[in-house]
């Protein structure tokens, strides 16, 4: 694997009155709406399924009231709603959907084949635990599903992070480098359904960042008369998967080079890969994606009143994974716990999905800290910061020699 | 030399494709060429090739899995001269749509050349009447996008091993309803009757046509006829399959006249909501032509070898009532019950 140079930020903040930019109270799934017109989408297929669909009554109510011109197609069933948005994207449109929970699951087929056919669909997944038994809240288990098949996958925290996401996660897709779909996860209820400020650019600065979706030579069109995703069996499928792989691995330069435009250009957008909360001088840190980060930040901000040095990285792209970035981060700590909203029943060590992937990206490196894997806020279960500080203890007594299970996980917030 | 009169500028017009009066008249182009592995006497691979030549070279074909995907269009040797893209199994109508939505998208905000392409979704009977009847139900109601299903229906999922489908008739030996020693008849359902369906649940759908390959004049026609009318259309043609089917490969076409013959078959069209039978359907329904006894049409195949006189005799009533019991012969199942409100 050819690892970039670790990024960091290009801070250099543009005065708001230059860019245009307006600023409106909006929820994470009307920030991602405003994204849509903002990029110009062609087509957009919907669904109905809590909460991921909230994004799509915004889109429906913009396109109503004539601030946004697409097509827009109320599908039958996911499988339908991501199969029309696959073949709209194939003939050069630029097109969205979405989905939750099982929703998300339903369309599994469409999904495996978008990525396949390296068509850059973008889509919002709202997270949502997996029935049965029902439940509407938050688990990232739905998008987690497909983490191997070829889909950039980002969770995000805030509104405006939300909507700046949308515009890169285009950016980045139909790069010619990549054309991957991509997928940008919004926890349910927490960041769908808050509102916040976000700050609405304008759509000449959007047009500056976000060229036109050009297919290229792939286009379907009669003036192109390709045959697209024939039968190939075993004498080409595995060049096939290994130009995904390259694909997948291109994406990690084209992400650094999307988020330095954006930085330059928005004043804003941080570092690609990764957050980081107070890890300057940390000894032990946490490591989580999406929402969970707000409960988190609290707590450490707490342990640093008491003297703890405490840190939070968080993840923003899953997909890639940033192996090199928390090489790097988690180098100088000596205890890293992963706080997972999803489960890994029956994994190498009774961890969650993400403490899998991140002990994993840390096994190379060198003075590789003890990682522990906390299971916490399934189905929408609040995340309290007393939960966060009781994590950090136990690292810190793992940091300063005490015994801490790293062979299992711990679950927080079971009724026993 | 381009055979479509084309409506540059009004995009969302469907193609002027007039009917082609006589073989002669039939454009020689062919857009469906080498390449293909279809079996010896495949029909649907005839459909394609009719398909592909009545809606000429402005259009995109977009084939769910099938026969006509796996078997017919294979890397490095392709048929088609037309730009195609494989599609799910159960989604032909979603990849019609999506490929419409996005071309009239394009051209409607200026990003893309305007003029009106054909959009073609193909399915078999297991893509069409089974899998994908849901996406298909929602393609019909798409009165904004011009598309057009053809069905090509060889009453098995003929490329995975000749399984059982919604549409395989009453009876036959499939590898999912073999023939034995405790149960001589496995696949008891009668044939699902899909052409009907979508003309009668799809208000919006302006035209359904039942097609088989052995009248070529009448399918390409129908082809265009669907392709100029515009808005969402079906057309549901009956293959003769040598392998599903086993028979002589030399007699698919033989075995599609007594299809139709026999009143198996019923050729129809329905146009903005009024029926017309053609072909030798329609000169049965006027009594110029007597059916044919079924038994012609299944002991012609290995599929129905072990039927008995029983099973003939239960498959020649059950037809009989499609022609004399149905409200509309050989299409619609149902009437009015006596005194029913509304009725006559």
């Amino acid at each position: 694997m050819s690892i970039a140079e670790v990024a960091r930020p290009a801070a250099a903040p543009v005065p708001v009155a230059k860019r245009g930019e307006t600023e409106a109270l909006v929820s994470g799934s009307e920030a991602v709406a405003h994204a849509l017109r903002l990029a110009d989408v062609d087509v957009i297929t919907a669904y109905p399924i809590r909460p991921y669909d909230t994004v799509m009554q915004y889109v429906s109510k913009l396109i109503a009231d004539g601030e946004f011109d697409c097509d827009f197609i109320v599908a039958e069933s996911e499988h339908s709603q991501f199969e029309v948005a696959k073949h709209a994207s194939a003939v050069g449109a630029r097109a969205f959907c979405g989905s939750s929970g099982v929703g998300w699951l339903y369309a599994f087929e469409a999904i495996a084949v978008t990525a396949g056919l390296r068509l850059p669909l973008v889509a919002m997944v709202g997270n949502r635990a997996l029935d049965d038994p029902g439940a509407f809240g938050t688990e990232h288990n739905d998008a987690l599903a497909v983490r191997d098949l070829g889909w950039l996958l980002c969770w995000v925290d805030t509104a405006q992070e939300a909507l700046d996401t949308t515009l890169i996660a285009y950016r980045v897709a139909e790069d010619h480098r990549v054309f991957l779909p991509c997928a940008i996860n919004c926890d349910g209820a927490f960041l769908t359904h808050s509102q916040a400020i976000v700050k609405l650019p304008s759509k000449q600065l959007v047009d500056s960042f976000l060229p036109r979706y050009d297919r290229g030579d792939k286009r379907l069109h009669p003036d192109n008369p390709v045959t697209i995703a024939p039968q190939v069996n075993e004498d080409w499928l595995m060049e096939m998967r290994r130009q995904n792989d390259l694909a997948a691995r291109h994406s990690r330069d084209v992400l650094i080079e999307a988020y330095a435009d954006f930085n330059a250009k928005f004043g804003r957008g941080g570092e690609p890969f990764i957050e980081r909360y107070m890890m300057d001088d940390a000894e032990v840190a946490l490591v989580g994606m999406g929402t969970l980060a707000m409960p988190v930040r609290v707590a450490v901000r707490n342990l640093r009143k008491q003297g703890k040095k405490v840190g939070f990285v968080r993840i923003r792209w899953f997909r890639p994974f940033p192996s090199p970035e928390l090489q790097e981060a988690l180098a100088g700590v000596k205890a890293v716990g992963v706080i997972d909203r999803d489960y890994a029943f029956g994994s190498p060590l009774m961890g969650g999905v993400l403490a899998t992937d991140v002990r994993s990206a840390l096994y190379p490196a060198k003075n590789r800290p003890k990682v522990v894997s906390f299971i916490a806020g399934l189905g929408g279960r609040e995340i309290s910061t007393d939960n966060v500080m009781d994590m950090a203890n136990t690292l810190l007594d793992a940091a300063g020699g005490g015994k801490v299970e790293e062979q299992d996980s711990y679950w927080y917030g079971v009724r026993e | 030399m381009l055979d479509t009169k084309q409506n540059i500028g009004d995009f969302t017009a469907p193609q002027a494709l007039d009917p082609w009066k006589g073989i002669k008249r039939i454009a020689r182009e062919e857009y469906f060429t080498s390449g293909h592995r279809t079996c010896q006497g495949c029909e649907s691979a005839q459909v394609m090739r009719l398909l592909a030549k009545a809606a000429g070279p402005r259009t995109i074909v977009l084939g769910s899995t099938g026969c006509m995907y796996v078997a017919n269009t294979s890397y490095y040797c392709t048929p088609w001269a037309l730009p195609w893209m494989h599609t799910q199994l159960g989604s032909s109508g979603s990849a019609a749509v999506g490929t419409a939505a996005g071309l009239q998208a394009l051209m409607r905000k200026g990003k893309m050349t305007k003029e009106p392409i054909n959009v073609i979704g193909v399915c078999g009977d297991g893509g069409g009447a089974d899998m994908g009847l849901s996406a298909i139900s929602a393609a019909m109601l798409h009165s904004e996008y011009n598309l057009l299903i053809m069905m090509y229906d060889n009453e098995s999922y003929a490329n995975t091993d000749i399984q059982t489908s919604g549409s395989s008739p009453y009876g036959s030996h499939t590898s999912f309803s073999p023939p034995g020693k405790a149960h001589r008849i496995m696949n008891k359902h009668w044939k699902k009757n899909t052409a009907a369906m979508i003309a009668a649940g799809h208000p919006e759908c302006k035209y359904v046509a039942t097609v088989v390959s052995t009248n070529p004049l009448d399918t390409l026609n129908a082809v265009r006829r669907a392709l100029s009318i515009g808005g969402p259309t079906f057309i549901h043609s009956l293959d003769p399959c040598p392998k599903g089917w086993d028979y002589d490969p030399r007699y698919s076409h033989e075995i599609g006249e007594l299809a139709v013959a026999t009143g198996i078959w019923p050729l129809y069209e329905i146009e903005d909501r009024k029926i017309k039978l053609y072909g030798e359907t329609k000169r049965i329904a006027e009594g110029k032509l007597k059916r044919k006894p079924v038994e012609d049409y299944l002991m012609r195949q290995g599929r129905f070898a072990h039927f008995n006189k029983d099973d003939i005799a239960y498959v020649q009533a059950k037809v009989d009532a499609m022609w004399q019991s149905w409200v509309i012969p050989g299409v619609l199942p149902f009437a009015a019950a006596d005194g029913a409100a509304g009725t006559k």
